[in-house]
């Protein structure tokens, strides 16, 4: 086709035109091969500029644009908007720059005269190559996933049901509720956990929009954006929840007692048990690990029992499928074990406790009544020691990172002892105190002058056990002196992580994980809650460690980014992606290996092997073309004959 | 060697360098006019073929930048840049090409300065070098 080019220089003011002869730019240009018009305006982007764009398109019966002016980042998407209102495919639009990195950048007017000829021309060259472009569309199921039932799947959750779509809610454990199920009271308001979080989990379960799955995994995940295909395994609970009615006359009766991981091993539960008493929904599970059947093959006490037949020992593992347009990882956080803490006893001392544990032992519904006891002989505590950075702040042992919440829930828990025991005495050890949300000085302020909380800036260095008795040595830095301090009970604000089992989650995902195991997104600063892969969003402790109002934020953000996409009746994809000669393909498959996005895949086509782009998961980075040994791949609108043209016409004297 | 005016490319990331170049001009700042800035998505595009076919048409330096290690905008493209562009400088050596002529550079959006640096100095150096004589 001959091309029939139109260049529309723009003066911007006097921010071109001061350093570029705009004149002598037309001059040369209008000369140009495949160029047939050339002009100048003041102020391009302006209205009458517009308009003249949009004539002269029609009138010359222009076959592509070249816009001289600013950066592609400013006006692109405005010229190529002019373009296709004449009827001219937008992608035979481009810009040449000749503002930021010509008129701005330099000071002789001859040769930044030159230079702006010299950009413009070879911008003309990528224009005569380009094709007419239409971006992709991909209908979207308006169904989401949200990967686990804590506060931040809770809240996920409801806000994408409470807009009207249909929600998946997979959890692990039977219950939802997550970690915040098990705190007692939270800073800095200390409001009841279970008060705020329990009328939540109820709307989850009676929610019409939300179908729960809990007890749960997934199992395979397939698909893009809008299109993904989860294949969900309902894990075997040996109870038909349907018969259920929750009377628990099994669970009295069941004869096996293991330690209760909703307790944090402070308590027992049985082998047939629900993991606390508001789980939502509130139905028994067998674990088949310690129940005494499963173990012996004698026993069902539990089928005995149960008036409704409502025991299977013969469950299976079930699997479903679902097929949703978004989803939503939000898989929270475990506690970095104590067993890695060799100086302070490894998990030795029954009087050790990590921070969760001491949940558990303030909370009226604990195994304690909320009254604060000691592990090993139930004594009430005269001294505790609470020690920060446990784990955390570690790069040469343990994390490198802060976990963010633990100078807060320590200076809460000391507060919390000494409401209990008034006349105990709470020693908190730390490096630094970290109290950066709204609130949150002010508690710690509290903490210290009103609940007599004491202070001391120094790591903790070793903790034994002596005499019924716990020793902890450290320094006080500020003082300058070593310290030798006996307590009755020592909380360690342990590092938080990732919860296990995430990584193979990811991988399934196909969505990347930091150094140390959390969920990465797509931009720290501008795209905090997309993770690389379009259509899957990141929430909650999965992300980063953080405190709840964090978390319920960016839950909400999450689910925000999803109904932003069930908004749009499809989804539009930039088609500057790659594509295959499939001629030239020699199936050797380099390109798979490098693709980021899984969007390169080998087929065999009439005997051969080619390997295919999946346009809808190409980004349009373009390292699978720079890698084709054979050439057979290009991209749209930046091939490789459109380099080599621009290059030689960079490299062109005169 | 005095009025050589040298013929340089130099390839942008549009997230990253090419961000960087504007924001140069944005400032206001000033860099030698010898070069002209060719953007593609990635560092990761650029195909060291490119390279060697602006040297044999006379290309005096070609100056490759992207984002920084890790901030990569699709995951990993400037790692894959990388290892292209020190396996092409033992290429260069062997047409004859002296390797000073082609350098890479990780520049972020926000490091103005830097671009207009990195485009003096490396001008600076194909100037000592003197104007390319074609690949042996
Ligand atoms: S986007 Fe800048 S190097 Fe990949």
């Amino acid at each position: 086709m001959k091309q029939r080019i139109g260049v529309f220089v723009c003066h911007c003011g006097i921010n071109i035109a001061s350093t570029v002869q705009i004149e002598r730019v037309v001059e040369a240009i209008k000369e140009y091969p495949g160029v047939v018009h050339a002009e100048d305006y003041e102020y391009m982007c302006s209205d009458p500029g517009q308009g003249m764009i949009r004539a002269r398109i029609k009138e010359k019966n222009l076959t592509g644009v070249v816009v001289a002016a600013c950066s592609p980042t400013l006006h692109e998407l405005t010229f190529r908007n002019v373009t296709a209102l004449s009827g001219l495919n937008p992608y035979r639009c481009e810009m040449a720059n000749i503002r930021e990195h010509c008129s701005w950048i330099h000071k002789d007017v001859d040769k930044a005269t030159k230079k702006a000829i010299k950009i413009i021309k070879t911008i003309v060259e990528k224009v005569k190559l380009n094709e007419e472009l239409t971006p992709l569309s991909v209908p979207i199921t308006k169904r989401a996933l949200v990967i686990g039932g804590g506060i931040a799947g809770i809240q996920s959750a409801l806000d994408i049901a409470n807009a009207g779509y249909q929600v998946i809610l997979v959890e692990k454990s039977s219950s939802i509720g997550g970690h915040m199920a098990q705190l007692s009271e939270t800073f800095p308001t200390l409001d009841c956990s279970q008060c705020i979080l329990t009328p939540k989990m109820v709307e989850v379960a009676q929610h019409k929009n939300i179908k729960l799955y809990n007890y749960a995994e997934i199992d395979d995940v397939s698909g893009y954006v809008g299109n993904f295909k989860v294949k969900i395994r309902l894990k075997a609970s040996y109870v038909d929840w349907s018969k259920c009615v929750g009377c628990g006359l099994c669970i009295e009766k069941c004869p096996t007692k293991v330690a209760s991981e909703f307790e944090q091993g402070l308590a027992p539960r049985k082998a047939i048990y629900v993991p606390f008493p508001q789980a939502v929904p509130n139905k028994p599970v067998i674990d088949r690990e310690h129940c005494r059947y499963f173990k012996t093959g004698k026993c069902r006490v539990c089928e005995k029992v149960c008036d409704l037949d409502a025991i299977k020992f013969d469950e299976e593992d079930d699997f479903v499928e679902e097929e949703v347009g978004a989803i939503v990882v939000a898989t929270g956080y475990e506690v970095y074990g104590v067993q890695n803490i060799g100086e302070y006893g490894a998990g030795r001392y029954k009087d050790v406790v990590d921070g969760l544990q001491f949940e558990r032992l303030l909370s009226a519904s604990g195994p304690t009544n909320g009254e604060i006891r000691r592990p090993s002989d139930g004594q009430i505590p005269r001294r505790v020691a609470f020690v920060s950075c446990v784990g955390s702040r570690d790069p040469e042992l343990h994390k490198p990172y802060c976990s963010k919440v633990c100078c807060m829930y320590l200076a809460k828990h000391a507060m919390l002892y000494k409401h209990r025991v008034p006349d105990g005495q709470p020693i908190i050890f730390y490096i630094d105190i970290r109290s950066d949300g709204k609130g949150y000085e002010e508690f710690v302020q509290r903490a210290q002058e009103e609940d007599h909380v004491t202070y001391i800036r120094g790591k903790v260095s070793k903790i034994y056990e002596d005499n019924g008795e716990l020793v902890l040595l450290s320094a006080d830095t500020l003082a300058g002196m070593p310290i030798e301090l006996r307590c009755d009970l020592v909380v360690l604000g342990m590092a938080i992580c990732p919860s296990s089992g995430v990584d193979e989650l990811t991988k399934k995902l196909k969505i990347q994980t930091d150094a140390n195991g959390f969920l990465t997104e797509a931009h720290p600063k501008l795209r905090p809650v997309e993770s690389l892969t379009p259509g899957i969003f990141i929430a909650g402790c999965a992300h980063a460690p953080k405190d709840i109002p964090d978390t319920v934020a960016q839950a909400s953000a999450a689910s925000s980014k999803v109904l932003e996409m069930f908004g749009q009746k499809e989804l539009s994809h930039d088609p500057m992606v790659a594509w295959v000669d499939e001629d030239l393909c020699s199936g050797c498959g380099v390109c798979i290996s490098l693709c980021p996005y899984d969007a390169r895949e080998l087929e065999i086509k009439e005997g051969k092997r080619i390997a295919t782009v999946k346009e809808i998961l190409c980004e349009g980075c373009g390292s699978c073309i720079a890698g084709c040994p054979a050439g057979a791949c290009q991209q749209r609108n930046l091939d490789d004959k459109q380099v080599i043209r621009m290059v030689e016409t960079v490299l062109s004297r005169g | 060697m005095q009025d050589f005016e040298p013929n340089v490319v130099v390839f942008c990331c549009r997230w990253c360098s090419y961000a960087a170049a504007d924001l140069a001009g944005t400032s206001r700042m000033t860099a030698n006019p010898q070069f002209v800035v060719i953007r593609t998505m990635c560092s990761g595009r650029i195909d060291p073929e490119f390279i060697l076919d602006a040297f044999a048409k006379g290309a005096d330096g070609v100056l490759v930048t992207g984002c920084h290690p890790g901030d990569c905008h699709y995951v990993n493209g400037n790692y894959k840049t990388r290892r292209r562009m020190l396996l092409l400088e033992e290429v260069l050596e062997q047409f004859g090409i002296d390797r000073k002529r082609l350098r890479c550079e990780w520049i972020s959006a926000s490091e103005g300065g830097k671009f207009v640096k990195t485009i003096d100095e490396f001008i600076g150096t194909i100037k000592k070098l003197g104007p390319i004589d074609g690949i042996k």
